[in-house]
């Protein structure tokens, strides 16, 4: 006999009302969605980006830089408290991941060992300093970062890049993007809708490290040809169409960390330019550097390029000013959003990029649901042609596993990519499976000498084992999809999964459900499929 | 005669374990085949395994002028660029490896202003861009799925049947993934996240159907305790043809509808995915089930025979 409990009944028509509810969003056009009572859920199937247009880009932060970048800094911080100390040195040099420094005077080595093991570096967040110092044979010091202090700096440099990049992209008016970290140090931005993807690329991967650097005046060409510059200058190249590169100090006078405002503006001749103010340190070093060079030329850097070398005229006292170079609308724009935004703790490599049109995506969604929308035709059709009334329990089965699949999705916002679509497709194919092997085993039931409502109920039981042993596979290869690369492939697992998990529940279920009904309203004594 | 199943025979009597060595050598051969193939032609690797971009637009009113866009990318010096029109006139395609050292996003932003400048109004309407670290990766975390999924396949199979079921079953599903494979290189499809992605459905519905095909085998040992493997073979997968039937040609024809009207991009996908179906089902038959018949002969300490005539005292179990 059918066992017809109540609450496989209720589980049935709870599951109906579930998944109507829930896809009826996806169904309604935008006015009546709107004006629906807002107890009932208003969320719509979360397209991927392949469908709705967007970009996706993954980024990588390059701790190798940052790694160098902190060494070096280090070599420099050793020359200055050296010389703050007046220590004679020599062969001061990075080798590797050590710094190594020889004192000249055996008197000052035992100080300069103590100076620098208790100034050099900084403290550990779990405690305890970040930097050892050695005292090695030849009157030579060595300073080297321990491993943590590596890995604690890459951590951070992930999770300010993290916050930067955030900044950037909401001054430049994405509308919800997604910024999530992966693994240790990349990070994935997902930012939907129309935009020009390069110009966003461009903004999230600028360093956008602003220095403003003297120029050293006083070397003679011959030295330049020679190469021969003083260790605490360096030669970058320019962007300014007057020269090819300066020789810089490398110590800067004021860096980018102390602004606070920057805003793209136009200079006397209205060329673009950008206007920016420092805060009061800045300000007061700004003020200072300028007094004292008056009629010098210094240099404005961002990311080891000279952008222009004006002289100074003299003090700038107030803490702000302009950066006049070859600009553009655009580009003063957003190099004066990165400014202000703050530079990143390292480059930022872009290492893939997947960005679709939105037209594109619509061709995609219209083809999805036509393609979908044939695809279950042809099953009803097919289905019912085959197994007849039971065929359209099935069919009915199938409707509400569709429902099921697609209020589930919007319910939790899973994402819904292209090859998710074809991933309902398969679903809805392999959901009728179930009833298929529910009806063979009624009729080998029949066949066996049963009479019909024996033979029907034993179908749903025998078939229940090989059902799920079938499904269990489907669930597998899913679930480790899921775990493999990327969106797009993530959507097709994720719609299998949810589509095997409810394709189980309706074909068993409904179907068993509608012939006890089917039965009981006709008391038949014969299937209609054997 | 509606509901059309009562048109087929209720009880089918084909022969499937004697035709099981044409079919066996078939198989043999094609994967033969398919491993010639990996080194002529070779495989077509997409982006997402071998690095590079690809870069699709669309030039509106004017038919996108292909010749001016190569010589305008021959100027950047990429090596081999593949330039090819997509689906209408006004659609193209452009293809490069990302020159070793070079950064990828910037390669991509040079071609696509030259591209720009050489055609005047465009469109781009696609931008993927895979660097090569990346692309390495995916290349280890795809075998390693693909190997995971027929390891954990066994396991489920040996846990719910028996070890010689798992062998059977994981046997089937190599040779579904090396067909479909095969197939993959003679189409010269573009080898891509997507199609490991199809090989990896192809693995779950194989494994479907074999389940099917043993758990009504497993059954019918318990019901026919003497007859020989071979007959219960043979009649556990007629047993099961009708729904092997129907359930094919459910899947075929939703996957034929997504295969016409998905669009290009979802085409590979849904190709793979109907031969997939198709060999998924042959396999259950004549790859699974015969491995079951081999080592069944082992187990009794006998020499490997080909499947033929066999003495049923062989092939009983208790």
């Amino acid at each position: 006999m059918l066992a017809l409990s109540r609450w496989k009944v209720i589980l049935v028509l709870a599951s109906a009302i579930f998944g109507l509810v829930f896809t009826l969003p996806n169904l309604l056009p935008d006015q009546a969605l709107q004006a629906m009572p807002s107890w009932l859920p208003h969320d719509r199937l979360s397209l991927g980006l392949d469908l709705r247009g967007g970009s996706y880009l993954l980024m990588e932060v390059d701790t190798n830089a940052l790694n160098q970048e902190r060494l070096t800094n280090l070599t420099e911080d050793v020359r200055t408290k050296l010389r703050v100390a007046q220590i004679n040195f020599s062969n001061l040099a990075l080798q590797g991941q050590v710094v190594q420094v020889q004192i000249t005077d055996p008197a000052q080595y035992d100080q300069a060992y103590k100076l620098l093991a208790s100034q050099i570096g900084g403290a550990l967040t779990g405690g305890g300093r970040d930097t050892t110092v050695r005292q090695t044979p030849g009157q030579t010091i060595q300073i080297a970062y321990v491993p943590q202090a590596a890995k604690d700096a890459a951590e951070d440099a992930v999770t300010r890049s993290i916050e930067i990049i955030r900044k950037r992209i909401d001054a430049l008016g994405a509308v919800n993007p997604s910024i999530t970290r992966q693994g240790a140090n990349r990070i994935v931005i997902e930012a939907p809708g129309e935009g020009d993807p390069e110009r966003l690329k461009a903004v999230i991967g600028k360093t956008a490290k602003l220095t403003f650097q003297l120029v050293d005046t006083t070397l003679s060409p011959d030295d330049l040809k020679a190469g021969r510059i003083p260790p605490d200058d360096e030669i970058l190249p320019s962007d300014d169409h007057i020269q090819e590169f300066y020789v810089l100090k490398r110590r800067a006078m004021v860096d980018g960390g102390m602004l606070t405002n920057a805003t793209s503006s136009h200079d006397e001749n209205s060329q673009p330019d950008i206007a920016f103010a420092f805060n009061g340190l800045g300000a007061q070093r700004f003020a200072e550097a300028t007094s004292e060079n008056v009629g010098k030329p210094f240099a404005i850097v961002i990311d080891n390029r000279v952008i222009s070398a004006p002289n100074i005229r003299g003090p700038i006292p107030g803490g702000s000013g302009e950066i006049t170079g070859s600009f553009t609308e655009e580009s003063a724009h957003d190099l004066a959003l990165v400014l202000k935004t703050g530079a990143l703790p390292a480059p930022l490599n872009m290492i893939e990029q997947h960005t679709v049109g939105a037209e594109l995506g619509a061709d995609a969604v219209k083809a999805g649901q036509i393609s979908v929308l044939i695809g279950a035709a042809l099953i009803f059709v097919f289905i019912i042609l085959a197994y007849g009334l039971f065929g359209g329990f099935a069919a009915v089965a199938l409707v509400v596993n569709g429902l099921m699949i697609v209020g589930t999705m919007s319910l939790f916002h899973f994402t819904l990519t292209l090859p998710g679509v074809a991933g309902l497709v398969l679903t809805l194919a392999v959901a009728v499976d179930a009833n298929v092997l529910i009806y063979e085993r009624m009729r080998d039931e029949v066949r066996s000498g049963r009479p019909a409502m024996a033979a029907a109920d034993a179908g749903f039981s025998r078939a229940l084992t090989t059902i799920i042993d079938a499904n269990v596979t489907t669930v597998v290869a899913a679930v480790i999809m899921f775990n493999l690369g990327a969106g797009p492939v993530k959507g097709f697992a994720l719609t299998l999964l949810v589509g095997v998990l409810t394709s189980v529940f309706t074909a068993v279920l409904i179907t068993q459900v509608l012939i006890g009904w089917w039965f009981r309203a006709f008391r038949s004594k014969k299937l209609p499929i054997a | 005669m509606w509901p059309l199943i009562k048109l087929l025979p209720t009880k089918t009597h084909v022969p499937f374990v004697s035709l099981s060595r044409l079919f066996a050598t078939l198989s043999i051969l094609a994967v033969i085949a398919t491993g010639v193939g990996v080194f002529y032609p070779g495989v077509n690797l997409g982006i997402d395994f071998k690095g590079g971009t690809v870069l699709e637009f669309n030039t509106g009113a004017k038919t996108a002028d292909l010749a001016r866009v190569r010589e305008a990318v021959s100027g950047l010096h990429l090596g081999d660029v593949q330039v090819q029109r997509f689906g209408a006139d006004n659609d193209a395609v452009v293809r490069f490896q990302t020159p070793t050292g070079a950064e990828p996003g910037a390669v991509a932003v040079n071609v696509k202003t030259a591209i720009a400048k050489a055609l005047g109004q465009v469109t781009f309407s696609r931008t993927d861009v895979v660097g090569p670290e990346v692309s390495g990766e995916l290349e280890v975390s795809g075998v390693a799925a693909l190997l995971t999924a027929v390891g954990l396949m066994l396991i489920y199979i040996w846990f719910r049947f028996e070890l010689q079921f798992g062998l059977g079953a994981v046997v089937a599903l190599f040779h579904d993934l090396i067909l479909s494979f095969g197939l993959i290189l003679l189409l010269r499809l573009e080898f891509s996240l997507n199609l490991i992605a199809a090989l990896l459905t192809i693995i779950g519905y194989s494994m479907n159907d074999t389940v099917v095909v043993f758990d009504r085998l497993r059954e019918n040992r318990r019901k026919y305790k003497r007859m020989p493997l071979r007959e219960l073979i043979d009649l556990s997968v007629n047993e099961t043809l009708t729904r092997t039937v129907i359930t094919g040609l459910t899947a075929l024809l939703a996957l034929s509808g997504l295969a016409i009207f998905g669009g290009e991009s979802l085409r590979p996908l849904s190709i793979v995915l109907l031969f997939g179906i198709v060999i998924g089902t042959y396999s259950s038959i004549y790859v699974a089930s015969p491995i079951i018949l081999l080592w069944g002969v082992r187990r009794d300490d006998e020499p490997a025979k080909p499947i033929g005539p066999q003495p049923a005292s062989l092939v009983s179990r208790p």
